[in-house]
């Protein structure tokens, strides 16, 4: 089967069945699960480090020894309540619970997580798109120790024994529980790039899905065009980066498109992805739903943050990506949607970009370098004044797009003003009678070229500009302003006809 | 004997458990069970409208610690306790199931 994605009206995207040609709509809800950038875990005084020698970073509490009791850190409920407030999430009084199983990942046999009491709930993620992503909760809980499987493939599956290492147990983690608002896997891309950006700007985490300290799992189901009701969703695990999170979110909805369309019923279940088959498969399957029978942490008090800690969280807020885009766009006199403002915030460049605006440079032309000329490197030290100072001479035609990114490239690199380099760089305004004398000259040397230029078709005159652009920008040494030189030979072809 | 748990139940939590009883002890379970939770029963008959929920019988909340590093435990000494180690790890047997 054949499936298309297809935008309906710019908002809602659609798998559309080549063989019944249904249209299917994707839901998906994302649950992520972020390390807080603390100094040590979240209940004992064991340092935090991604990294380190095996089983270097333990204690009895993380180890789960006999008489051992966990005491909060302060600092995992201060990031806690700084990133739900950052989510638009109200604050609530909350109790930690523990979650059982048996797994060697937890010494204790249980994870101390947070279950019917959250700190965080209610809120929501603005996408740069407009898109409102609801967030159901964002709760505390601890990281699992990290296992390898030795022996037979070395996967889990056929392993002969594993081996563990306890470092990350008990390092503070926050559930981020997204409500199925998410249409589409670029879109399910997009509120990963925007929450990491938050994290970040909140401090609350360095959200590296490389290192494992910001961690996907994606909740997808259909249905068809129209229906409101959810559809049976199927959890899909081992998404190390956003590049699986968008492949295996579209692998799974064709996959459940496929079944449905055929008669047969999702199942609701845990599917894990393969990188390497691109596909999701199923695990083992269980007789009955798991049970984890949560019951309240005996060894923990309850978390009542008060009305001042909040209010003190909520003043040092740091200005949030969305309203970073918010001021530069309405500076800069764009749309805020548009990918180069986008892009400005993520790179962290926008007070840079406001700053240059302020000095006199052009909004458009400062983004566009920012898009296209400038990463964060060393780029947030120009100075927003010499950087404006760029952008005017460009605007004034005294340099060219081409060596204004060049002048650009060497202000970053040795922070010179932009007129001493281009007069370095022997960058000057050429004169439009020089310019015009050399084209004359090379027109001259290639007449069947010109001829075809002047009467050939479309594609042969596309191809004819570019022959001739290349000749001028190589006998001017790239000093010829390429919208000039269109022109020039636009007019020379219409003088010729 | 509770109304509300059954053999059944018992049986089913101590598999949760990974408890291994017999005959014997689930039946005994049952009973012990079932009274605990009579008891919970006479509690709710009561008229509670008004009081809150208790979350813990301390009256005590936000017990924090401050986040600096405290030494832990020595490596080598926690790994010479364990029944097997390999690679500075502990080694525990091949893991069946499915990660949680």
């Amino acid at each position: 089967m054949t499936l298309t994605h297809e935008p309906i009206e710019g908002e809602h995207f659609i798998v559309v069945s080549e063989t019944t040609g249904e249209s299917w709509e994707i839901v998906v809800g994302l649950e992520v699960h972020c390390e807080l950038a603390t100094v040590t875990k979240l209940f004992c005084g064991c340092p935090n480090m991604f990294g380190d020698e095996p089983n270097t970073n333990v204690c009895p509490v993380c180890l789960g020894l006999p008489g051992s009791l966990p005491v909060l850190n302060h600092n995992v409920v201060e990031l806690a309540i700084r990133l739900g407030r950052a989510l638009h999430c109200t604050v609530e009084p909350s109790v930690f619970a523990r979650k059982n199983y048996f797994y060697p990942d937890m010494p204790k046999d249980y994870q101390v997580s947070q279950f019917d009491k959250p700190i965080n709930v209610d809120g929501w993620l603005d996408l740069p798109d407009g898109t409102r992503v609801g967030i159901e909760r964002a709760h505390i809980e601890e990281d699992t120790g990290k296992n390898t499987h030795a022996g037979g493939s070395g996967r889990i599956h056929g392993a002969d024994y594993s081996l563990v290492d306890y470092n990350r147990a008990g390092v503070p983690l926050v559930e981020i529980v997204g409500r199925p608002h998410i249409r589409h896997p670029e879109q399910a891309k997009t509120y990963i790039d925007e929450l990491r950006a938050i994290l970040l700007t909140t401090g609350a985490s360095d959200a590296k899905m490389e290192e494992g300290s910001l961690r996907v799992d994606a909740n997808v189901s259909v249905r068809r065009v129209g229906d409101t009701a959810l559809g049976t969703r199927c959890e899909v695990k081992n998404l190390n980066s956003l590049r699986s999170l968008g492949r295996a979110i579209e692998y799974e909805a064709r996959r459940q498109v496929d079944l449905l369309e055929t008669g047969e019923r999702i199942k609701q279940e845990t599917r894990h992805w393969d990188e390497g088959a691109g596909r999701t498969r199923a695990g083992r399957s269980k007789e009955e739903a798991q049970d984890y029978r949560y019951f309240q942490e005996p060894d923990l008090v309850p978390l009542a943050p008060s009305a001042e800690w909040i209010a003190a969280i909520d003043a040092a807020m740091p200005p949030l990506p969305a309203a970073r885009r918010d001021a530069l766009a309405s500076s800069a006199g764009v749309a805020v949607t548009e990918t180069s403002v986008v892009i400005a915030v993520q790179r962290d460049l926008d007070q840079l970009a406001l700053a240059t605006i302020a000095a006199g440079g052009d909004g458009k032309r400062v983004l566009t370098h920012v898009e296209h000329n400038l990463s964060g490197d060393g780029a947030t030290d120009l100075n927003p004044a010499t950087f404006a100072q760029l952008v005017s001479l460009e605007l004034g035609g005294q340099l060219t797009a081409t060596q204004a990114k060049t002048v650009l490239a060497e202000m970053v690199t040795s922070g010179r003003a932009p007129d001493v380099i281009a007069a370095e760089l022997g960058f000057e305004a050429m004169d439009s009678s020089e310019l015009e004398g050399i084209v004359d000259g090379l027109i001259a040397e290639s007449p069947d070229e010109w001829a075809d230029f002047c009467t050939g078709d479309d594609k042969k005159r596309g191809k004819l500009q570019g022959f001739f652009t290349g000749k001028i920008m190589k006998a001017t040494k790239g000093q010829a302003d390429g919208k000039a030189v269109a022109a020039l030979l636009e007019s020379r072809r219409a003088e010729s006809l | 004997m509770s109304a509300r748990l059954t053999r059944d139940n018992v049986a089913k939590v101590a598999d949760l458990a990974r408890l291994n009883l017999s005959e014997a002890e689930l039946e005994r379970y049952t009973e012990q069970l079932g009274a605990v939770l009579d008891h919970a029963e006479d509690v709710a008959s009561l008229d509670l409208d008004g009081v809150p929920p208790t979350a813990h019988p301390l009256p005590l909340v936000n017990v924090l610690r401050d986040d600096v590093v405290v030494e832990g435990v020595d490596r080598e000494e926690v790994l010479s306790q364990a029944p097997s180690v390999e690679d500075r790890r502990f080694r525990v047997p091949a893991i069946l199931g499915e990660e949680p």
